[in-house]
């Protein structure tokens, strides 16, 4: 974990709520894809755990929903504004477990730390597939840079307004050697049903300071307790208890 | 030269800053950012007799200036602390800790207790009577005078090392608790723990917690928690350790000026890592803008 301050550089919409945000500053604490950092936004207590979508050599992108105060000032902020981070946080998703054909499952915004996650993949010289789930047209996001990266991308909305009607299960391929995920806890459990594989599923909890220390966000697992955001967030498929 | 200096219970600290229970899990987290002997000592997360996983998740909500958190004393029980924790700490902190301790009745208490008296580095107990986020547990030893002396009085003879009762806030009088408390034995009371509160959420409308309700802290309670120090430290004779919202060196000085002996800091260790390491370093520099040579001067003017 680095405390770093970011710059805010830009923010463009996506979609309806959701947002895209390109910093400036220090991303040597993030370590691996699936990650997230938490970000201390002025005049809330708590800071805001955001998971890594992108980051480069002094660049970190942010992609996020606005679902509260915190997510709502951080879209608003101007290019130039400096955020206090806790960057590198969480475990992330192991890339040694691939196999030569990982698939990639997101739905809504669990989509964005699978981009980061994509990237890892194909400059390794693994391709994988990537199904992408929403409730509708008007929430799709990042089905074209996935595509540009080189990835095979498979939709599913669940009103059938764009790709295939239904969830994000009903577009999965028949073979692949290994599975990533991230959304909500509904889409985790079809998944974990559905699938075939082995694999690793990013998780979402409530937390207070996103480092292992108030133990806020807890779950049980087969292994024991673990907290999501230090032991987590992301918990193979063997040890989740449902 | 300013004097940081302090005694607590017996055992000379450095400095007066003690991350608050369950701020702090063991250390290692923070051991990582920075080298946590600079502190005075803290206090590590509330230990009971069997492994605990706490309540139902979600259990922390934000709050104006705070925030509220249910947890439930997650712990991995005494024994796991004695053979797993402590040795890890020991790697990583080389002063006495505060052992923070709780129970779901007399005889866990004292057990829990008697376990930990044989551990070298623990300096303290802290035995916290005063949890409101467990059922029929620890906040009905700390809401009522008689038991809050009957847990301390059994602890007493369970331990040789110095025993500092962790005090709720949510109480008509807790000066009462604290004379009772003092008059069982104990050799210190810290408070204040957090208060209750609730948060609802308009969307599903219901509790942010699952639980319910949570213990409330973070600055939005630091004025409420300064005065029951005030009102505690005149009370009784025993040190009082002050806690509750506290976040900066300055807030330390006012709760010692108030009469704390010892300052813990809690919520704020959550929201920024280096917090206490930043107020152990302020400290001298705001005791030399106030024209403080030395906390045990400062101690109780107000």
């Amino acid at each position: 974990m680095k405390q770093v301050i970011f710059e805010l550089k830009h923010t463009e919409r996506l979609c309806e709520n959701v947002f895209k945000s390109v910093f400036a500053g220090d991303t040597s604490g993030i370590t691996n894809p699936g990650q997230f950092v938490n970000v201390k936004i002025d005049g809330l207590y708590l800071r805001r755990p955001i998971s890594v979508c992108d980051k480069e050599e002094g660049a970190l992108t942010l992609v996020y929903k606005v679902v509260g105060k915190g997510t709502a000032a951080l879209s608003e902020a101007k290019p130039g504004a400096k955020f206090d981070v806790l960057t590198g946080l969480g475990n992330g998703y192991d890339l040694s477990m691939s196999g030569n054909a990982p698939l990639l499952v997101g739905g809504g915004v669990g989509v964005p730390p699978l981009y980061y996650l994509a990237k890892k993949l194909i400059e390794k010289g693994i391709k994988p597939f990537v199904a992408l789930g929403f409730n509708r047209k008007e929430e799709v996001f990042f089905q074209k840079e996935f595509e540009a990266l080189g990835a095979k991308v498979a939709l599913a909305t669940v009103d059938g307004s764009q790709g295939v009607k239904g969830f994000v299960t009903n577009v999965l391929p028949e073979n692949y050697s290994y599975f990533y995920a991230c959304g909500p806890e509904p889409m985790l459990k079809a998944l974990y049903n559905a699938t075939t594989s082995e694999g690793e599923l990013s998780f979402e909890e409530r937390m207070g300071c996103g480092f292992g220390a108030c133990m806020g966000c807890s779950c049980k697992t087969i292994t024991g307790n673990k907290r999501i955001c230090k032991d987590g967030p992301v918990l193979k498929k063997g040890e989740i208890l449902w | 030269m300013v004097d940081t200096k302090i005694n607590l219970c017996g055992i000379e600290l450095d400095n007066p800053v003690i991350p608050a229970s369950g701020t702090f899990g063991y250390g290692y987290e923070f051991a990582e950012l920075y080298d946590i002997n600079c502190l005075g000592t803290f206090s590590f997360k509330g230990t009971t007799l069997e492994e605990r996983f706490g309540n139902p998740t979600p259990r922390i909500a934000e709050c104006a200036s705070g925030m509220l958190n249910a947890v439930g004393l997650q712990n991995p029980g005494v024994k796991k602390v004695v053979s797993e924790e402590l040795p890890r700490l020991k790697k990583v902190f080389h002063k006495k800790v505060m052992a923070n301790v709780s129970g779901f009745g007399i005889d866990e208490y004292v057990e829990v207790c008697r376990i930990l008296d044989k551990e070298e580095q623990v300096g303290w107990l802290e035995v916290n009577v005063s949890c409101p986020n467990v059922h029929g547990g620890g906040l009905s030893f700390g809401t009522d005078a008689k038991t809050a002396a009957a847990v301390t009085a059994a602890v007493k003879k369970a331990t040789t090392k110095p025993v500092i009762i962790k005090l709720s806030p949510n109480v008509t009088d807790i000066t009462e608790i604290a004379r009772a408390v003092e008059d069982a034995g104990a050799d210190g009371v810290s408070l204040i723990n957090t208060l209750v509160g609730m948060r609802l959420d308009l969307r599903t409308k219901k509790p942010v917690i699952k639980n319910v309700t949570g213990g409330l802290s973070g600055p939005a309670v630091f004025p409420v928690a300064l005065n029951m120090v005030y009102k505690t430290s005149k009370a009784v004779k025993i040190p009082v350790v002050g806690m509750g919202g506290v976040s900066s060196a300055e807030d330390v000085l006012e709760m010692i000026l108030a009469g704390a002996t010892a300052v813990e800091v809690g919520a704020a260790n959550l929201v920024d890592p280096f917090a206490c390491k930043e107020i152990v370093e302020k400290l001298p520099e705001a005791m030399q803008k106030y024209g403080i040579k030395s906390l045990n001067e400062l101690r109780g003017k107000a």
